[in-house]
């Protein structure tokens, strides 16, 4: 185990509350994120000055440095001493590319600050609006700092005067975000402005950076460091102005300590009573109150096994501590504790409120979980489930070369999907078939190299990527009645479209199955003008988006089969009847009900197939239709490509939004459906002579072209080995 | 037109089959059965083909609940058809709508009665048959779905001074027979989970085992003393009685169920 220089003072400080700070660094894909955060390693004392900026401490796993992309999360505690005060600065590795956005997310709720690095040449990009909305949602605050000036100076040699009309726009497009997506009460305080200290500009390749203060205290102009570059003296700049200065000067200037943050963040990220005696301790992250952590990432580590790292937001946590995870319910003695370094843990006696945390043996955790003393297990309301922006959309199948490896294929892609909350793993044994489903082609591709390094020899062979389709229906259906197969239950039951408003409600994570069933009444009834009957009687949100609703009155026994009855809507959602595909944005109602006096007589294998027939039945008589998954693309290209690009855009089905002079460059923004993107990347390439750069990311869904559905859904029915026609209605209901 | 007769198989063994019933067997062009409503310990399928002389074709669940036991129906519209069923045929419920679809349909159709374990149990019990309230099944309770209904089944009849007779879960596919003592275990759990003080580990409670077998098993005790019983192979039954007894009951328990002194405590 490694040991560095500042670890004791560290854990000393660690109890010093004002003087910690918990943030993160987010950026567009290669806009300088982890150059920075070498950057910040090197002059904390953590590695060697000469590794940083070209050995990326942070991307540890051999695939990231041969990339050049970050994936996993990591955490790390930093040292930073200025006006005789020292602070620890606690920085969660927030992952940069498109494709895992879902990562980015998930590292935001440990996080009360963000620097948002941009860089200079490309500007405000489509991934720093995604992430700085996220950070916004989660009432992170952000600073920014502009990377890469020496490309201003040294590629495009632009003049002083281009350069700050430059650097003003980036500031003014950076503010603008923070106008569109900050909660009023925050985002004119939460701007940033050079003036007061809370933009910085530099370049992290060559380590160096200030503030507008730090360079009037220093005396520096932005002339010196033109006339550094012209000279070829640059590296001299790193002496002058360190660029960890200037960050971690703004971090701690610009940025809350979770004493401060916990009071605004707590309330919005944490839906239980505040005036309990956990919300109370919360909100004053107080280290003396019950153990409070919020997991955000979870690692199999090959030596230590589950690695849960998280957030504590109340309390203390120590070796042999019996905690309670509330979303596994389930009970565990803490075995160790650590605090990051880099790639590293150390291992350390325990950790208060207002850190960040490892903790091993936790082998159920999973990202996003709420960890609580067992003491307050009953008590305890989890963290708003995190949610996510993006969806797997692309699946492979997986087979075995060597079909005596399939026991450790099936290992390989539980233990990937434990790493990766965004990578779904569906094992159905009935096919045969092992999917593995992701964000799209290259996510993909990313996982299967990681089986790969998991389970060295295993070879595995991988099918082309299929789009995964949703299914819903575009008007009510009729009130379908279907019997148990007993013939001795039966339920009514009604599907209609939920509507786009409740959808994103449940996306953004405003109504959430753990609120309890008033609340969510109260919000629904409020916010989307529910009738008050039909929002009180929530029995289920799916996680496709679908809601149930129990509208029966005094039907006996119905008590005693809810959870199958829930069970049924969750089974038929799966895997909806027009190609199996799951289904999206239903309303289920069920309006009336009889059942059996006995409960073997309506056991899970009665209730849960009544259900879904139901379901089915008043489904296909409700105009169903399918969804296909759509790209946000963003394609960057000299002026002169862009009539090429265009027109491949749209002969792929895809839709211009606008196109924006950058520089030299067009940033031409728009639509497109993921089925038309495999091979994109080529025909982009012969299309612009391999000038365009591009990329893309899950925006929404959208109905698929009536002329298209039917030869869509009979190619997945095919693949599924299902009969070539849509069963009719009737199949699924029953007469009186 | 054709016709389709329900014919009950009893509780045992192949020698359970009432004669009318073999007759009805042999007259039939088709004879099926069905044997995952209930456990017939002793039962030989080939035994009891030599006995009709016929081929007797076995049905699942699945034919007849999802299918809808369609293979029957259509043999008898056409011709006479014999279905065997464990018990008394129409007494596990579920072949009634396999009766109702084939009237429906216009086929005739008749009934040949044989034991049912509801008489077999309360005989052997020697409670009265006429204390008993609703029965009720006792299902696994493994996975996620717990019914609270036995339990409420159990206080509604004991708030009215009835006994329970309680049927135990089974799962054929998976040669899983519910036995006594897991019952037991199900029932006190629940009342742990709901706290009506419907029963507890003193509470009495009569099990039975094997009944139509050569050796059944019938025995009357303390919940807690029965939780440790061994009732044997399966299949087993429960009977939770009332707080009070009956003075005739209580002779039978102890005579016939070896059931402690402290029942005639319990004589109202």
């Amino acid at each position: 185990m490694p040991r560095f220089r500042h670890t004791e003072k560290i854990l000393k400080m660690l109890r010093n509350k004002e003087n910690i700070r918990d943030i993160g660094i987010i950026a567009h894909i290669d806009h300088g994120k982890t150059t920075m955060t070498d950057s910040l390693l090197a002059e904390a004392g953590l590695l060697s000055p000469k590794i940083a900026g070209e050995a990326r401490a942070l991307d540890y796993l051999e695939e990231e440095q041969k990339r050049g992309i970050t994936i996993k999360t990591a955490n790390i505690s930093l040292l930073h001493e200025a006006d005789g005060k020292s602070y620890i600065i606690n920085l969660v590795d927030t992952p940069g590319h498109v494709d895992f956005t879902g990562k980015v997310t998930r590292a935001l709720r440990a996080i009360d600050g963000a620097v948002v690095v941009v860089d200079a040449v490309e500007e405000v990009m489509v991934q720093t609006e995604t992430v700085t909305r996220q950070a916004l949602s989660e009432r992170v605050k952000p600073v920014l700092f502009i990377n890469k000036i020496d490309r201003l100076i040294k590629e495009l040699k632009l003049s002083p005067q281009e350069t700050q009309k430059k650097l003003m726009r980036i500031i003014r497009d950076f503010n603008n975000l923070i106008d569109i997506y900050g909660e009023p009460e925050f985002k004119q305080k939460w701007k940033v402005d050079p003036a007061k200290g809370s933009v910085a500009f530099g370049s992290a390749l060559h380590r160096w950076g200030f503030t507008v203060e730090i360079a009037k205290k220093k005396g520096i102009m932005f002339d010196d460091i033109v006339k550094a570059y012209k000279e070829n003296r640059y590296e001299e700049l790193q002496k002058i102005v360190p660029l960890h200065e200037a960050i971690l000067q703004m971090v701690v200037n610009h940025l809350p300590n979770p004493i401060e943050a916990a009071k605004y963040r707590v309330p919005k990220i944490w839906k239980g009573d505040i005036d309990s005696e956990i919300g109370q301790a919360m909100l004053n992250c107080d280290p003396n109150g019950p153990t409070v952590m919020c997991i955000t990432n979870v690692q199999l580590d090959p030596h230590a096994g589950i690695v849960s790292t998280g957030r504590l937001f109340s309390g203390d946590i120590k070796e042999g501590d019996q905690v309670y995870l509330v979303g596994a319910r389930k009970g565990y003695r803490v075995q160790q504790v650590s605090m990051y370094m880099g790639a590293f843990r150390e291992v350390v006696d325990h950790l208060d409120a207002g850190n960040i945390a490892a903790v091993l043996g936790l082998d159920q955790a999973r990202a996003g979980e709420t960890l609580v003393d067992s003491r307050y297990s009953d008590v305890m309301v989890p963290f708003e489930r995190i949610t996510y922006v993006s969806e797997p959309v692309v699946t492979i199948a997986l087979e075995p070369k060597h079909p005596k490896d399939l026991p450790r294929l099936v290992d390989v892609m539980n233990r990937l999907s434990i790493d990766d909350p965004n990578l779904v793993t569906t094992i159905n044994k009935e096919t045969g078939e092992y999917l593995l489903s992701g964000m799209g082609e290259l996510h993909l591709e990313i996982a299967i190299k990681f089986m790969k390094e998991y389970a060295p020899g295993l070879e595995i062979i991988t099918s082309k990527p299929i789009v995964v389709y949703r299914e819903t229906v575009s008007k009510a259906g009729i009130i379908a009645m279907a019997k148990s197969p007993n013939k001795h239950n039966r339920f009514w039951v009604r599907v209609e479209p939920l509507e786009e408003k409740v959808i994103e409600m449940i996306e953004a994570g405003e109504i959430d199955e753990v609120m309890g069933r008033r609340r969510m009444g109260e919000i629904l009834y409020r916010k989307a003008g529910w009738p008050a009957e039909e929002a009180r009687n929530i029995w289920a949100i799916e996680e496709h988006k679908n809601v149930l609703i129990d509208l029966t009155k005094g039907v006996q026994y119905m008590r005693d089969v809810r959870d199958m009855v829930i069970s049924g809507f969750r089974w038929a959602c799966q895997a909806g009847p027009l190609c199996e595909e799951p289904i999206r944005g239903i309303k289920v109602k069920i309006l009336d009900a009889q059942l059996h006096e006995d409960p073997v007589h309506r056991g899970p294998a009665q209730i849960m197939p009544a259900i879904r027939r139901a379901i089915f039945g008043s489904f296909l008589t409700a105009d169903p239709i399918i969804l296909e998954p759509i790209y946000r693309i963003q394609v960057t290209v000299p002026a002169e490509w862009v009539g090429q690009v265009s027109s491949l855009l749209t002969r792929k089905r895809g839709r211009i939004l606008s196109s924006e002079q950058k520089g030299a460059l067009l940033a031409v923004d728009g639509y497109i459906p993921v089925a038309e993107t495999f091979g994109l990347a080529a025909d982009l390439r012969s299309a612009t002579s391999g000038h365009a750069f591009w990329q893309s990311q899950f925006d929404h869904w959208e109905r698929v072209p009536e002329n298209l559905a039917r030869g869509i859904i009979a190619e997945i029915r095919n693949r599924r080995g299902l009969p070539p026609e849509i069963p009719d209605a009737k199949k699924f209901i029953d007469e009186a | 037109m054709g016709k389709l007769v329900f014919i009950g198989l009893g509780l045992f063994d192949e020698k359970d089959i009432s004669l009318r019933g073999i007759e009805e067997a042999k007259g039939a062009d088709f004879v099926f059965a069905e044997l995952y409503t209930s456990l017939l310990a002793g039962f030989s399928l080939n035994k009891l083909e030599n006995l009709i002389g016929k081929e007797i074709i076995l049905l699942t669940r699945r034919d007849l609940e999802d299918e809808n036991g369609e293979e029957i129906i259509k043999k008898a519209e056409n011709g006479r058809v014999a279905f065997l069923v464990p018990g008394d045929p129409l007494i596990a419920t579920t072949h009634v709508a396999l009766r109702i679809e084939a009237e429906k349909r216009g086929i005739k159709t008749k009934v040949v009665h044989s034991a049912s374990i509801i008489s077999a149990a309360i005989g052997l019990s020697g409670l009265q048959n006429y204390r008993f309230g609703r029965s009720v099944t006792i299902p696994f309770s493994d996975g996620d779905f717990i019914s609270r209904t036995p339990y409420e089944v159990i206080a509604e009849n004991r708030a009215r001074d009835l006994h329970t007779l309680c049927f135990l879960d089974i799962d054929a596919e998976n040669r899983k027979y519910m036995r006594i003592n897991e019952a037991l275990e199900i029932l006190l759990s629940l009342e742990d989970e709901i706290r009506k003080k419907v029963i507890s580990a003193e509470s009495l409670a009569v099990g039975v085992s094997r009944a139509g077998a050569e050796d059944p098993v019938v025995k009357a005790g303390a919940i807690k003393d029965l939780l440790t019983f061994d009732f044997g192979k399966p299949p087993h039954i429960l009977i939770i009685p009332s707080e009070k007894l009956h003075f005739m009951e209580a002779e039978a328990l102890r005579v016939l169920a070896d059931a402690p002194k402290w029942v005639e405590e319990l004589i109202k």
